[in-house]
């Protein structure tokens, strides 16, 4: 299968890999998906002083589209507020990457994990 | 060195240059009918044909007479399961039994029996891949007519003992069939010792082009098989259809080097196979699937833990590989050879399979190794799986949300 140039981009150089500390009461963390479906992933995000999401990692099983669209939604999540970051749509997500229809569920993850690490962080609160 | 270096082997091979040249005359030049019975165009076609049919039967020592051409081993694999059922199930009745970890080609033809009104049983295989013989003992009932196992596995190569199980069929008057397509040119096979009654090749599996195949049908005793595709009558009734000559003749080529060379051949993808392994178990939490003894050295499956199939195989774009998993696709079901084994499905969704031949040279291996290395060490890099199993997480116990 084809991939598109975007999703090569960020499979190839995907952006803020990594962990937080999830302890961290700023911190909110979300971890979607089964090792048996074949896509896991994990978002943290951080939240500043001011209420805009400072920092956001991620880590991801799965395949390329997975891994992409986990990839660029840490980059959309920096330097929003948490109701912004809850109304990034997984089509915003697809339409950006040109996710074909069989790897539309990778983007509908990505936006699980976003509202699971919003909703961690609330329950820290 | 050729990029991408060329690993699918079980999934075809290259057809052999002295295969190709000696196919070329008869599409343009030679180019008769083989059953054009009344003139020379029509001999030199059928000479060739016989010709290839002696290569054929040689490799395998049977008959020229028991080699009957089709299009290729899924042809050859339903002409012998539905044509030795329906001739037979009169007699012996409805019951079939195959193996959960056959080719898709055995397996529809067993379900499309079924939707016939015939009774199936998919014995599933012992951990290691191979046929437990006395779970098939127990599955043989008065009613069964046939039973179907391959010889080489295409997904992880490992080698039923055919033997064993002709040997239990003949002594309970059950009917045989073995799906050879993988095994023609990497393991001895003799048909005038074997208790089997029919068997399945291809010829684009060992250096010979797509689209033909031949089914093997024994003699003595003699099996009878009802035809399936109706026509001329062309290979005494069992398959109607004029002959594709120049391929006939690059299948005939093909098995006649496979014979000569398999020895040699052997011994150097033996050594191959073994560099590969030894280089790829250097990585942690790597498991091969299949068996180690009782396989066939150009196969090599398997699994990296905490490492997803398609993201790999993106990732080493420069080893033309296929994931033992079919996720590749809309499907996202891991292998369903793997998950017989008893494969976890992270497992199953974690596996590469690599087939090597002909033409793998000492540099791919160790170009695939290095590859192989960089790139699992990356995604693990990014994998939560890995991160988890690093910090002592037991994964089998964390509630996934399943979707």
């Amino acid at each position: 299968m084809a991939y598109s140039d975007k999703v090569l981009d960020h499979y190839e150089n995907p952006r803020n890999v990594g962990s937080l500390d999830k302890d961290d009461p700023n911190v909110g963390t979300g971890m979607v998906g089964a090792p048996a479906c074949g896509d896991v992933m994990k978002l943290q995000i951080k939240l500043g002083e001011n209420g805009i999401i400072e920092d956001a990692k991620f880590k991801t099983y799965g395949c390329g589209s997975a891994i992409a669209s986990s990839s660029l939604v840490t980059e959309m999540l920096k330097g929003k507020t948490l109701d912004e970051a809850e109304s990034i749509k997984n089509s915003a997500i697809a339409e950006e990457l040109a996710l074909p229809p069989v790897k539309i569920h990778c983007s509908v993850l990505a936006e699980d994990a976003i509202k699971a690490a919003i909703e961690d962080l609330k329950s820290k609160k | 060195m050729k990029l991408p270096i060329y690993m699918d082997y079980s999934a075809t091979t290259p057809v052999d240059k002295r295969v190709a040249e000696k196919m070329i005359p008869f599409i343009t030049e030679d180019f008769g009918n083989p059953a054009s019975r009344s003139h020379a165009y029509g001999w030199t076609a059928e000479h060739a044909v016989e010709e290839a049919r002696r290569n054929v039967a040689s490799l395998v020592n049977a008959d020229p007479k028991e080699i009957v051409w089709t299009s290729g081993a899924t042809e050859s694999n339903n002409l012998a399961i539905k044509g030795i059922a329906e001739f037979y199930s009169k007699d012996k009745g409805k019951h079939i039994i195959t193996c959960a970890t056959e080719h898709k080609a055995v397996i529809d033809a067993f379900r499309e029996l079924e939707r016939l009104g015939y009774e199936a049983t998919y014995l599933e295989p012992e951990a290691n891949g191979l046929i437990d013989l006395e779970k098939l003992k127990a599955a043989i009932r008065p009613d069964t007519v046939l039973v179907s196992v391959m010889l080489v596995n295409n997904e992880i190569g490992v080698i039923q003992d055919i033997t064993s199980i002709g040997n239990i069929c003949r002594a309970q008057n059950v009917y045989f069939h073995v799906d050879a397509a993988q095994a023609t040119g990497k393991v001895e096979i003799n048909l005038a010792e074997l208790p089997v009654d029919a068997m399945s090749f291809s010829a684009h599996k060992t250096y010979g082009p797509k689209g033909i195949g031949a089914l093997y049908v024994r003699r003595k005793p003699r099996i009878r098989l009802q035809a399936q595709m109706h026509g001329g009558g062309h290979e005494r009734g069992m398959r109607s259809g004029t002959l594709a000559t120049h391929q006939i003749v690059g299948m005939g080529e093909a098995f006649r080097i496979a014979k000569e060379e398999m020895h040699d051949e052997n011994q150097r993808i033996k050594i191959l196979h073994e560099r590969l392994l030894k280089g790829l178990t250097e990585i942690e939490e790597v498991y091969v699937n299949g068996d180690l003894e009782h396989r066939v050295p150009h196969n090599l499956n398997i699994s990296f833990n905490y490492v997803e199939g398609e993201s790999l195989i993106m990732a080493i774009k420069d080893i033309a590989v296929s994931s033992g998993s079919a996720c590749t696709s809309a499907s996202l079901e891991p292998s369903y050879v793997l998950r017989a084994l008893g494969r976890s499905d992270e497992l199953a969704h974690s596996s590469i399979r690599f087939s090597i031949g002909r033409y793998t040279t000492e540099q791919d291996i160790d170009h695939a190794i290095n590859v192989l290395k960089q790139k699992i060490g990356k995604l693990r890099e990014l994998s939560p799986l890995w991160e988890m199993f690093k910090d002592g997480v037991d994964l089998s116990k964390v509630e996934w949300a399943a979707h």
